[in-house]
């Protein structure tokens, strides 16, 4: 690990950001594309592989400002999306291995240094990656698409009745939920078995995703080029086949979900707990 | 392949969403918690990484929508969870000051899930 006086000692006030990793042969058009502060994106090369870097000045990208730039969500924001179109651009051109956020090396070298020391792994990635995508599928709950028991007549009065009514909804409302977990277990089997590698992610907050219904389902899954036209398919197929969840479907997105070294999770989730 | 983004919706219409920006929160979702890690020079700490994390994952993730589906990545994901954590990254501070100072303020976020609303509001206004 090294020290903060090691990383301040660098050269120049510039550092280089990493928007992600590929082959030469990838490489396409990488002149003009611009990166983190509008300047081009540069390629560096090393153990046959290269890096694609932004330039980008230590006031705004150092460690001190990074601490507390990170903190700002409205920097966060435009950061996110500079880094997010260089990697998609790079994506459109062939397989590469998208850098998490706020990777930042002193100098060409020190990011040649970590490509060599991690090319088997890299390499290993990009020959995973090559001629496949990313595709996002969201499920939201759809209310009221599974058809619920009628309210029973019963004994008591209005009090009694003002109860049963309240248990009928709370009970509505939690098979709405069981209704729409379970189909969104069943959508991402079904995903899964079309799919190279899947993952289940968190279910994103309303407030993000700005839909009017939870998020039960928030899946990624690489999918070969060829195959992506009946995953779609099958995407839309599922949709009519469990109306209590609306599925989207976004992509292909540069493989962001599959470059992780977390152990492999199984393409199959945790049951719920019922 | 592509990489222009398109959306298909149950009508099984399949809309080229085009040039339109992506969604930010897939976007902030997949870049800061997907994306291979490469130890860079210029390293924003763990203790900070961890309380952005925390925060952003409070905004992106609903708690209550997690736990009804059966999702408890909090308590397994070494970036949440400080028992899966290795200790604070040595550095020219005091790791017992680091540790010391992060135990409340992530006890404090732990107490107060609804954190991610408040922080959410800031972007929103």
């Amino acid at each position: 690990m090294r020290s903060t006086v090691e990383a301040r000692t660098g050269t120049g006030d510039t550092g280089r950001w990493l928007h992600g990793v590929l082959r030469e042969a990838d490489l396409g058009l990488l002149s003009g594309l611009p990166g983190m502060t509008g300047e081009p994106v540069r390629p560096v090369r090393a153990a046959g592989l290269v890096a694609v870097v932004s330039a980008v000045p230590l006031t705004e990208y150092g460690e001190e400002a990074l601490h507390r730039n990170l903190e700002d969500l409205a920097w966060l924001e435009r950061v996110a999306r500079a880094h997010h179109r260089v990697v998609d651009a790079l994506a459109g051109a062939g397989a590469v291995v998208p850098a998490r956020l706020a990777t930042v090396h002193h100098d060409d070298g020190r990011v040649a240094a970590s490509l060599t020391e991690r090319r088997a792994e890299l390499a290993a990635l990009l020959d995973r990656l090559t001629g496949r995508g990313e595709w996002g599928v969201k499920g939201y709950v759809v209310p009221g698409a599974v058809p619920q028991a009628e309210e029973t007549a019963g004994p008591g009065g209005a009090g009694a009745a003002y109860l049963r009514r309240r248990r009928a909804q709370l009970t509505a409302r939690e098979d709405v939920q069981r209704n729409a977990a379970a189909a969104a277990a069943a959508v991402h089997e079904a995903l899964s078995r079309h799919a190279v590698a899947a993952r289940r992610h968190a279910p994103q907050d309303r407030r993000l995703s700005g839909a009017p219904t939870a998020m039960a389902l928030n899946g990624a899954y690489l999918v070969d080029a060829t195959a992506a036209a009946g995953f779609a398919g099958l995407v839309e197929t599922l949709g009519a086949r469990h109306p209590e969840l609306r599925l989207e479907l976004t992509g292909p997105w540069p493989p962001y979900s599959f470059v992780a070294e977390r152990p492999a999770e199984p393409a199959r989730v945790r049951e719920p707990a019922w | 392949m592509t990489s222009t983004p398109s959306v298909v919706q149950n009508s099984g219409q399949v809309l080229p969403a085009g040039h339109e920006p992506a969604n930010l929160g897939d976007i902030l979702e997949r870049v800061l918690d997907r994306g291979i890690v490469i130890a860079g020079d210029i390293r924003v700490s763990l203790l900070d990484i961890e309380l952005l994390t925390l925060k952003l994952r409070l905004v992106i993730a609903s708690v209550d929508t997690a736990r009804q589906i059966g999702i408890d990545w909090w308590e397994h994901d070494p970036w949440l969870s400080s028992r899966a954590r290795p200790p604070v990254e040595p550095g020219p501070r005091d790791p017992e000051e680091v540790e010391a100072e992060r135990r409340p303020r992530v006890a404090a976020r732990a107490r107060r899930r609804d954190v991610g609303r408040e922080e959410w509001d800031e972007i929103d206004g």
